[in-house]
């Protein structure tokens, strides 16, 4: 069963330079109980796709967006998070989908104690009054295994460490048991060791509620380890979708072939240049303006491959016989 | 003593200030009982009589006693001022919030502050309370109407700070709703440019009630006010100085320990001017 299915997502921004579109006929697909993870370099369009599933595009910006994004909840109703009215989305937010962001130190109100903040989301959606709401915080920072929990949550985000405080945002993102958490490179401001921790912490809490994650990173270490199925975007499109497993063993799209070569790991398999040493791969150029984009396939002027048809037009997505595809012209279609 | 407030005393002037304050505070506030007096009982051959132990601070041009009259003065001017203090930073603060924090409403609303802001604040007052008819309430209100542009303007640019801050999309992503956002997560994390405006707002309030009530366009006469004191007794001054000097002290030293109190409380709360402790 699919707790989201995204059809043809498109987000544009209106600026004064003209039509941006930020995010381009996205689909995919998060399994119930499952992770899908999005990869993409900076300005590839993940961080917009996820907010504009959670509808919090900000609202200084005017943009447009059309698709479909049908979001199975507890109760088995399928509904269109980008066509639900305003009060509805507000009910399901934090409460069927929690997200937890990628700036630990800034996303908690540095006025309220943490414990406050966690009862907030529980008081709101499950109409708890305040002392059970806030002995439900309690019980969700032990959850999120936070020493000395009692005590903390009695204390201000400025007491707490950035790993502390990551923990305490996916107590408030956990606290009312959503059905799917959205998580937007939830470690990327944290150190190596944090990063596990947090990640084996969601791991389990998945493991123990049963959520679907989605997965926003450019780690792929990290998606290798963590995530059920993967979709690489690249200029607002996603180029390459598939199990984990193959995307991994077998990428089939150039942009993630290059991704992967681009791998310290993945260097000492390759041959030692010319001059003898080993250098890191790098994919050259860098992303087209959005303004401006390529006539044909957005990645043909950094790909290694391409050919005089690429730069004819946006090659659609070709499903393979394993259940990935990829957007080249160069990937074989499947029989 | 909690430590915010030995952290707010350790300039031994924000304290003298405190308790300047608190002085003045308490005599208004039991004045009555205190000088045993009425501020309006009038004995022409005691007119004009210099400070004695009966008249501690003397007697102005009708016999009344000047010390029962600054403290029941005290009183209105202090409630004048709180009043004013109280109103334009509600006023001010909902302007701002609403400018800041929807970005449609941002022109519209700084277009009219604007204005009101142009005009001199005195002048504006005078204005204000011609067109009103002198009476307390008038005064108040002209006086809020004179202060709320500045609360907007300090409230709006911190608006517009904490509404980009990361916890106000947290909070929506929770689905926390927008009033609620505004009320329980951007407001909270105003209060400390709030407080120090409505301090600063309670010593000019002093300073413009006297000023409008000495030019007669403030508080009717009857009503002894610092200010009316003022207004009443300088054509006495070159007979006996101490009716134009006490309630000139008195409101003298309130608007600068309301200051000087204001700064303690910026300083305290602004980490940037911290160091300078």
């Amino acid at each position: 069963m699919n707790r989201l299915e995204v059809r043809n997502l498109s987000t544009f921004f209106d600026t004064d330079e003209g039509l941006i579109r930020s995010v381009a006929d996205v689909s995919f697909n998060i399994r119930a109980g499952k992770t899908t993870a999005i990869v993409g370099e900076s300005g590839s369009g993940k961080s917009v796709t996820s907010l504009t599933l959670m509808r919090l595009l900000p609202r200084t910006a005017s943009t447009q967006v059309s698709g479909q994004a049908l979001f199975v909840n507890r109760t088995g109703q399928t509904l269109d998070l980008l066509t639900l009215a305003e009060p509805q989305m507000r009910a399901i937010r934090g409460n069927e989908v929690a997200m937890i962001f990628q700036e630990p130190m800034t996303s908690l109100n540095p006025v309220f104690t943490i414990g406050e903040q966690i009862a907030e989301s529980l008081r709101l959606h499950k109409g708890l009054d305040h002392a059970a709401a806030m002995a439900q915080a309690l019980r969700m920072l032990e959850l999120v295994e936070i020493p000395a929990a009692a005590q903390r949550v009695r204390e201000y985000p400025h007491q707490l460490s950035g790993g502390m405080r990551q923990r305490v945002m996916i107590a408030l993102a956990m606290a009312c048991d959503p059905t799917l958490l959205i998580a937007d490179e939830p470690t990327t401001a944290l150190d190596v060791t944090i990063q596990a921790q947090i990640l084996a912490l969601m791991r389990r809490l998945q493991a123990d509620t049963g959520m679907s994650i989605l997965f926003i990173t450019h780690n792929l270490g990290v998606v290798a380890h963590h995530a059920d199925d993967v979709a690489v975007m690249y200029a607002g499109r996603i180029v390459e979708a598939a199990p984990v497993n193959n995307l991994f063993a077998q990428p089939q799209h150039p942009y993630t072939q290059g991704l992967l070569a681009c791998l310290p790991g993945q260097q000492r398999k390759l041959a030692v240049q010319k001059d003898g040493k080993r250098r890191l791969y790098a994919i050259r150029g860098q992303v087209s303006s959005p303004l401006a984009p390529p006539p044909g396939c957005a990645f043909e002027p950094r790909c290694d491959k391409a050919i005089a048809a690429c730069r004819e037009a946006m090659p659609a997505l070709r499903v393979d016989d394993a259940g990935g595809s990829a957007r080249c012209i160069l990937v074989p279609e499947a029989a | 003593m909690p430590l915010i407030l030995r952290k707010l005393f350790r300039r031994r002037i924000v304290l003298a200030a405190a308790i300047a304050l608190a002085v003045v505070a308490l005599i208004s506030l039991f004045a009555g009982p205190l000088s045993g007096l009425d501020p309006n009982e009038t004995a022409v051959s005691q007119r004009l009589s210099k400070p004695s132990s009966a008249h501690l601070l003397g007697t102005d041009e009708l016999g009344r006693d000047l010390f029962a009259r600054i403290a029941f003065g005290g009183r209105y001017s202090l409630t004048i001022a709180l009043l004013t203090a109280v109103g334009s930073v509600a006023a001010g603060t909902l302007l701002g919030l609403v400018a800041g924090f929807f970005r449609r409403l941002d022109a519209p609303v700084m277009r009219v502050v604007d204005a009101m802001m142009s005009f001199p604040d005195i002048l504006l007052a005078i204005a204000l309370v011609g067109i009103l008819g002198p009476s307390m309430i008038n005064v108040v209100l002209a006086l809020v109407l004179v202060y709320t542009p500045r609360v907007a303007r300090v409230v709006r640019a911190s608006t517009l700070v904490v509404r980009e801050l990361l916890f106000v999309e947290a909070a929506r992503a929770v689905g926390v709703s927008t009033i609620r956002i505004l009320w329980r997560h951007i407001l909270p994390n105003l209060m400390s440019p709030i407080l120090v405006q409505a301090s600063f707002i309670f010593a000019y309030a002093i300073l413009a009630e006297a000023a409008l009530s000495f030019l007669g366009v403030g508080v009717p006469p009857e009503i002894p006010t610092w200010g009316t004191m003022v207004a009443g007794s300088q054509q006495y001054a070159h007979q006996a100085l101490w009716i134009v000097l006490f309630p000139g002290l008195a409101i003298i030293v309130t608007a600068l320990s309301l200051q000087l109190l204001g700064d303690g409380i910026r300083d305290l709360l602004d980490p940037r001017l911290r160091k300078s402790m």
